[in-house]
């Protein structure tokens, strides 16, 4: 039996989109309202989505509580009420666009001990979601 | 292909616990959910069915009978029921999210003649779901996943 589970999560951060390689002009006109100079924040969801063998003694995939934890500890403990741009090491060095947030978030999620990381998907508000796989995964 | 999916909602009871296990084990594993009165959820199911509409009737198959087939072998199954002790497809296992969704996967492809039966997406709250493939591969043929 092929199964899937996911679960949702959310946080809350700041960012702007700015590259370094642009100029100020070419910056506004990628980014527009997204460059403005102080940022501005969203109310991020993601579905992490985990497959495996269910263990018969447990019914489960995964245990929710390890994944909660796990989750927490790698992703909603460092991003939650920060500034990407600053605040999240990584970010310094590369644009914080939900692109490349969802594919952080899937690095560093690929650990996870329980079972395997199917995808990442990454709601920035309800109108624009963002899935990654893997680079060898199976991505609509 | 073309997929279709229709939505259901039924409500049930349930509680995690394995007799081989001490209560202990029980209690560190299942943590609440192992509360020995049990407790409810509302499930949503989304039963998605894959296909090539008929030239005659537009359709994959009719809504009519895929819902008469979902209130037969899932309503009355399952709505307002207590999972462990009277759906006896699970019986002998532990009423998961995983392992309702995989007897609603074996009930429905047994039903489901027209088309095929593509995913079950089954939600245990709106931040929790299991989405079953039966052994077809997760998102295969360029389905929905």
């Amino acid at each position: 039996m092929n199964l899937v589970l996911t679960r949702r999560y959310s946080f809350a951060a700041s960012h702007r989109l700015h590259s370094p390689r642009l100029s100020e002009e070419e910056n506004q006109r990628t980014y527009g309202k997204c460059n403005n100079p102080y940022g501005h924040g969203h109310n991020y969801v993601i579905e992490i989505s985990v497959s495996g063998p269910v263990d018969p003694p447990t019914g489960m995939i995964a245990n929710l509580t390890e994944l909660d934890r796990f989750v927490e500890h790698e992703v909603l403990d460092t991003l939650d009420h920060t500034y990407l741009n600053e605040d999240v090491p990584v970010f310094r060095e590369r644009v914080p666009t939900s692109e490349n947030l969802c594919m952080e978030i899937y690095d560093r999620l690929r650990a996870f001990p329980g079972a395997r990381l199917e995808r990442v998907r990454l709601e920035e508000t309800s109108l624009n979601t963002f899935e990654y796989a893997g680079e060898d995964g199976r991505q609509r | 292909m073309i997929y279709l999916t229709r939505k259901i909602e039924f409500s049930a009871s349930h509680l995690y616990h394995n007799p081989a296990l001490s209560p202990e084990e029980n209690r560190r594993i299942f943590g609440k959910c192992n509360n020995p009165h049990g407790h409810g959820h509302n499930y949503v199911l989304e039963v998605t069915v894959a296909g090539t509409p008929d030239p005659t009737t537009g359709m994959v198959l009719d809504l009519k009978e895929l819902k008469q087939i979902l209130q037969r072998e899932i309503i009355e199954r399952m709505d307002h029921r207590f999972l462990n002790y009277e759906v006896p497809e699970l019986a002998g296992q532990i009423p998961t999210c995983e392992n309702i969704a995989a007897v609603i996967w074996k009930l429905l492809q047994l039903r489901i003649t027209k088309g095929r039966l593509h995913r079950v997406r089954l939600y245990e709250t709106p931040d929790l779901f299991v989405d079953c493939y039966g052994d077809g591969r997760a998102g295969g043929e360029g389905g929905p996943r």
